[in-house]
């Protein structure tokens, strides 16, 4: 093996043509991609990270070129090649593992004829030659009946399974270098752990380099050898993973992991944060593009553009580092805070509750007189049953799940947008109606919500202002002077950190999280005791996350209101919530503390979803429960125990037939499982032997 | 699959019930009275009663639809309100004959046409080429049929003398002589289609073109012209079905203007002329004969959609 | 972070009169640097100011019977010539401007004030009436349009009143159906379900917060129904369904010119070539509106 790098980008810049000018998208950027290298490419929305990875292929958009710069590809230069002599290349020297992989297959062929084209085009393969390839692909990406999937079309897939489609067919030319776009962003955290050991031993088999893009920290620490991390289309740093995590150099990098939540973190911190937001395509600074947001910033950073250098560090570990400070960071002079605030310890949670809800259901899709008509076999969703919470006065409730646990669905009935079959609701010890209409506007301000979306929770024809001031209208009084109102908006915006300038403005002039501070005023408008918020940073950048977060929790404190924080981020619910319940298939599995769901012993499901993190620290392993197969689908719950089809942990024909029951594991810690508890602790201080299983389709 | 097509069958079914009451109940509103209207002015009492116990007008509304649907099922259609009060079965079955004939003639023409001009805008969007089929199709193709046939008669027929400015089809004119007849009606029946497909297979097109799949396929390394051809079309075409099917519905309309404009025997000037003389029996009946073939056109629509989409034929 | 007692004068929310000023600005600047959209703009801004003016600035009545002048070639005085009767057929087609364009203009604004609310409370409140809405729609649409015209035109008897009202029925279903699919997109957005939380009424939701949105939708549909409407109108008139004699009707004054074509060729081509001006118009602005309101809805 040579020693001469798989791909080499050096010095490479590329303009979008926006609005009949030219804008620069990245800027001067050197990457080196070497034999047998895993690469992460990271960095938030916005960072040109895809558009260099694309780039690397030398595909562009239409409207974009390159100004300056080569990519080397085995010492070979791609840019001044034609279309035609990339054809060559594309498919079977680079090849690419795409985002969405539904949408990035062709919906009008099977899934063989498409793995096949690729090898009778670059192998020359006859057509069933191409096929037998394309199934035995399918059983190396442990797909376990390849020739039945090989005949399906891709919406009959699940989402994993799609995934590891477009893994098989990238593989089947046997690359040099393989370019994997997010490939697991759209997946639940669960399937996403199995993804990535897959990913992780086919890329090592494959024996030649890959490049992974990623905007999560966690798996880039899990899968890489090493990192390269981006912001505003240039290159801040390049390090071995070890050294990224564990002695980063640049002011963001640094920034970025101290403001990620981590598990076990306590109750009175506040995150470390990244003021302000990345600066979009047409308003990138002259000097360091990162000076207005770095808490290290000189005067020189904000006129001079640092150069991307290539450095050793005092320990001789060999970098790029785009920094006029890094020397300072090195040798220890210059200090960036990273370890979470301890803040003015708020109010304790109290000890009467704020709500209780008893036995909820809800089902959809009921059959209608049609199907009963065609006698059509439809089945109804019976997305949450049965379902019990309390949550008390000023402490949050954390509830978890993946997709399809329903953990939206109660979230949304206890508001009111949904109406259940059945149960009952309390709220500050009065019952509350179901249905929304019937509730009296009392109820309705002690009870809001903030929704995932930042980007729809505004109407984009009304100003901030008016949004809030609406709100104060309808909730609070409606005998308010408008300049008591106005005063209101005012406070609110405060409240949120926002200038009262902003109540003139409209959504589009707004980021994501301008809009969810926003989004999050509103619901605190009418001074309400509790606060439900659905996914409330699943749709925002990382460095964004933290200050909604921190936000949150001062709230809570000033404001004296509870949560119900729903996230499929088990990190985020640990920074935030006192007692967790976490949900699998409509039946909430385990509810405890914090510290108790999080702990042994756990449900196994519980303990797979915490298995699954990737935890943004190479050196700490993470877990090695991994779960068969996807969430079935909420038509056809499975009879017994719901998680029977997929535990690690299942015991024999008990748990297939016979629901599990609660079992006490202390302190008002609960576990829905046939596993005595006693037996759960001893099973889960010894570590499984995990042996990866193909995987069956999962039927729907 | 069996299902869906079952399924739509039944809301064929239903949706010809649903228009027939529709026009049993717009025929009612005629004002006057159908016996006297038959019989003439000067009609004697007696005879109007007894035409009008014949013609079951006493009866009542519903009892009357239900007996007009009944015959028409079983093919007894009724006979003309005009002089002679001929059988209006065979009248009208021979007038579909015709318009069938000139309908395919356009469509035969236009659909290629219009999905080649679709495509080719859509490849090259916003290029000038796309900007050339965009604006003359909007405003050149976009006109009533009466202008568009009225100028092609007078420069083709009365012009240049290569087609005849009418279209009589005799009943024993050769293939040839009918395709010449036919040829400038055609042509302006495809005029209004093609301004309707061409426009939504652009659009078809284009969309198609920005899915993240034709990346995919590109980036294996295959050339333009099989990435376009194999992958893109096959799919870009799926809803031009849905639109060829609609656009049916412009074509009946476009033909009962177009049949006056050149005299041509069809279905649509047996209309105008039932709907000029109040003709009500002939009127019901053309109307349920046309609104039967576009039905049925929309069902042959959705069954070669399903067919070549596997997203609905492997439900 | 200033102090909340700071006192900004602004008002929080522009009135909903400088809203509708400022949008409607823009898009006629918009339309203005499209050179296509703008020549469809003034085609059909001369229409409607001939729809207005035309009687005043004609030289004639439209049915003045002028002596001696019978089948006249055009010329300085009789700019399109005159017919068989000795009617200048210049007057005819500024008087017929009126009701081509008047007639569409009234049905499509009535269409789409039906269309727009049947199809936001359809796209609202599903069920029920979302499903006899849609039924409805398909018994409607399964009948061409020219042919369902024709029926109820003929049974009815032509008139201007009934040409309003077919179209109406015509096209009511299609704006609703359009205006049903664009609520049901948003019926699902957070600041609608943020609306429910605060007890909004539902005339409030549908109006307030929904109708702004879908009203890109609306806009464009309402060109496109217009240009269609002319259409038909014209087809109608030319089968002889159209405004009654004598006012004069572009659509028929075509029909009855075919039989003196030979003659007075100039009595076809003018009321042809009116109609043809006129669609072109409508068409080119429909698609300028098209493709400026679909740059936008991909923002918002």
């Amino acid at each position: 093996m040579n020693d001469q790098p798989i791909i080499e980008a050096v010095d490479l810049c590329i303009d979008y043509r926006l609005n009949k000018r030219w804008l620069n998208a990245i800027q001067s950027v050197s990457l080196t991609i070497n034999p047998l290298e895993i690469h992460g490419l990271v960095g938030e929305s916005g960072s040109g990270k895809s558009t260099l990875a694309l780039a690397l292929m030398r595909y562009l958009a239409p409207n974009a070129r390159i100004p300056q710069g080569r990519i080397l590809f085995e010492g070979e230069d791609l840019i001044p090649k034609t279309t035609a002599e990339m054809r060559e290349i594309w498919g079977s020297q680079i090849n690419l593992v795409p985002q969405d992989a539904l949408a990035s297959l062709n919906p009008a062929y099977r899934i063989g004829e498409q793995i096949a084209e690729i090898t009778r085009l670059h192998k020359g393969l006859s057509k069933p030659e191409a096929w037998d390839r394309a199934v035995e692909m399918l059983r190396r990406v442990r797909i376990a009946d390849p020739e039945a999937v090989a005949r399906r079309h891709p919406h009959q897939l699940s989402g994993g399974m799609q995934q590891r489609v477009t893994i098989a067919m990238a593989l089947s030319t046997q690359p040099r270098l393989l370019i994997l776009d997010e490939p697991t962003t759209s997946l639940d955290v669960t399937t996403e752990a199995v993804i990535l050991d897959l990913f992780r031993d086919l890329i090592r088999d494959n024996e030649a380099a890959a490049l992974y893009v990623s905007h999560d920290l966690g798996v880039v620490a899990q899968l890489c050898d090493r990192v390269t991390v981006m912001y505003g289309g240039e290159v801040m740093a390049s390090t071995p993973v070890i050294e990224m995590y564990q002695r980063p150099l640049h002011p963001y990098t640094i920034s970025l992991l101290a403001s990620l939540p981590r598990p076990t973190e306590g109750a009175e911190t506040r995150l470390p944060t990244i003021d302000g937001v990345a600066p979009s395509l047409a308003e990138r600074p002259h000097g360091c593009v990162f000076a207005p947001r770095c808490p290290v910033a000189l005067d020189k950073c904000f006129d001079e553009k640092p150069p991307l250098e290539h450095i050793r560090d005092s320990a001789g570990t060999s970098r790029l580092i785009k920094c006029h400070r890094w020397r300072e960071i090195d040798d220890g002079t210059l200090a960036i805070a990273t370890t979470p605030v301890q803040a003015e310890a708020s109010a304790p949670p109290g000890q009467h509750y704020v709500l209780k809800a008893r036995d909820l259901d809800i089902t959809f899709e009921k059959p209608k007189l049609w199907d009963r008509i065609t006698r059509k076999q439809k089945k109804a969703v019976h997305a949450v049953d049965d379902v019990s919470l309390s949550i008390r006065a000023r402490s949050t409730l954390g509830l978890v799940g993946e997709s399809g646990s329903g953990k939206t669905s109660l979230a949304r009935i206890i508001v009111g947008l949904y109406t259940a079959d059945d149960g009952e609701i309390e709220l500050l010890d009065l019952p509350l109606s179901l249905d929304l209409h019937e509730r009296s506007r009392e109820a309705l301000s002690e009870l809001q919500m903030v929704f995932q979306n930042p980007n729809d929770a505004l109407n984009p024809y009304r100003t901030v202002g008016n949004a809030l001031a609406r709100t104060i209208n309808r909730l609070v009084t409606t005998d308010m002077s408008q300049a008591a109102i106005q005063r209101r908006v005012y406070e609110l915006l405060n409240l949120v950190r926002l200038t009262p300038q902003y109540a003139t403005r409209y959504p589009a002039e707004l980021s994501g999280g301008e809009k969810q501070r926003v989004a999050i005023a509103r619901a605190f408008a009418a001074n309400p005791a509790l606060v439900i918020a659905d996914e409330p940073t699943s749709a925002l950048d990382v460095s964004v996350q933290s200050v909604i977060l921190n936000l949150l929790k001062d709230l809570r404190a000033q404001e004296g209101a509870s949560y119900l924080f729903i996230s499929h981020n088990l990190s985020a619910v640990s920074y935030l919530a006192d007692w967790i319940i976490v949900m699998y298939l409509g039946h909430i599995v385990e509810e405890g503390t914090q510290e108790q769901v999080y702990n042994v012993p756990s449900h196994p499901y519980t303990e797979a979803l915490l298995s699954a993190i990737p935890n943004p620290d190479p050196t700490v392993e993470q877990g090695e429960i991994r779960l068969d197969g996807e969430v079935p689908s909420a038509r056809r719950i499975p009879s017994g125990c719901r998680f029977h089809t997929r535990c690690p942990r299942k015991i024999g024909a008990i748990c297939e037939d016979e629901t599990p029951p609660w079992r006490d594991a202390g302190d008002e810690h609960f576990i829905r499982c046939h596993i005595p508890i006693e037996e759960l602790i001893a099973l889960q201080q010894t570590k499984p032997d995990a042996q990866p299983q193909p995987v069956a389709q999962a039927e729907d | 699959m069996a299902r869906y097509l079952l399924r739509r069958i039944v809301l064929l079914l239903i949706t010809l019930l649903i228009t027939s009451v529709v026009i049993f109940a717009l025929t009612q509103l005629l004002p006057g009275d159908v016996a006297r209207l038959i019989l003439g002015r000067e009609a004697q009492p007696q005879a109007l009663e007894d035409l009008r116990l014949e013609l079951g007008l006493n009866d009542p509304i519903p009892m009357q639809y239900v007996n007009w649907l009944s015959g028409f099922v079983t093919g007894d259609w009724g006979t003309s309100f005009t002089s002679g009060n001929p059988p209006i079965r065979p009248l009208v079955l021979e007038r579909v004959g015709n318009s069938l004939l000139l309908a395919f003639y356009a469509l035969a023409i236009s659909i290629p046409l219009a999905i080649f001009l679709g495509v080719l805008a859509g490849l090259n969007e916003n290029k000038w080429i796309d900007n050339v089929i965009s604006v003359v199709s909007l405003s050149v193709v976009g006109l009533p049929e009466f202008v568009t046939g009225l100028v092609l008669i007078n420069v083709f027929a009365l012009g240049l003398g290569w087609f005849p400015a009418s279209a009589t089809a005799p009943a024993d004119a050769t293939f040839g002589e009918m395709l010449s007849q036919l040829t400038l009606p055609a042509i302006t029946a495809t005029f209004v289609l093609l301004a309707y497909v061409v426009r939504m297979t652009r659009a078809g097109m284009i969309d198609e073109l920005k899915k993240p799949y034709v990346r995919t396929v590109t980036l294996k390394g295959l050339p333009r012209r099989q990435v376009i051809v194999k992958h893109v079309l096959r799919n870009a075409l799926l809803p031009t079905i849905t639109v060829i099917a609609i656009s049916f519905g412009w074509l009946i309309g476009g033909l009962i203007v177009i049949e006056n404009v050149f005299s041509y025997p069809g279905l649509g000037r047996l209309l105008t002329a039932a709907v000029e003389r109040k003709d009500i029996p002939l009127l019901q009946a053309s109307v349920m004969v046309i609104v039967f073939f576009f039905a049925l056109a929309n069902l042959i629509a959705d069954l070669l959609y399903a067919l070549l989409n596997p997203r609905i034929r492997l439900e | 972070m200033t102090s909340a007692n700071v006192s900004y004068d602004v008002p929080v929310q522009p009135s909903a009169l400088t809203q509708i000023r400022r949008t409607l600005f823009t898009t006629l600047r918009k339309l203005s640097r499209r050179p296509l959209s703008l020549v469809g703009l003034v085609i059909v801004l001369v229409f409607i100011f001939l729809a207005i003016f035309g009687p005043n600035i004609a030289p004639y009545r439209f049915d003045e019977l002028i002596r001696g002048a019978t089948r006249q070639p055009p010329s300085e005085l009789y700019l399109f010539g005159t017919d068989r009767l000795g009617r200048d057929v210049f007057s005819r087609v500024l008087w017929g401007a009126r009701e081509i364009i008047a007639l569409p203009a009234i049905a499509t604004a009535l269409s789409v004030l039906f269309g727009a609310t049947i199809g936001l409370f359809a796209g609202y409140f599903g069920g029920w009436i979302d499903e006899v809405i849609s039924r409805f729609l398909d018994g409607l649409l399964a009948i061409p349009a020219l042919v369902l015209a024709l029926v109820m035109l003929g049974t009815i008897g032509p008139s201007s009143f009934g040409i309003v009202v077919v179209i109406v029925i015509l096209y009511t279903p299609i704006v609703a159906r359009v205006i049903r699919s664009a609520t049901l997109n948003m019926r699902a957005l957070g600041f609608i379900e943020a609306a429910k939380l605060r007890s909004e009424s539902t005339a409030y939701i549908l109006f307030r917060e929904i109708l702004p949105g879908v009203l890109p939708a609306l806009v464009v549909e309402s060109a496109l129904r217009f240009s269609y409407a002319i259409f038909l109108t014209a087809s109608l008139g030319f089968l002889g369904l159209g405004v009654q004699p004598p006012s004069p009707d572009w659509g028929r004054m075509v029909n009855e010119a075919r039989e003196t074509f030979a003659q007075t060729p100039w009595e076809l081509w003018a009321p042809a070539a009116a109609i043809a001006l006129l669609v072109i118009g409508v068409n080119l602005l429909s698609d300028g509106l098209r493709s400026i309101f679909r740059y936008e809805g991909q923002l918002v």
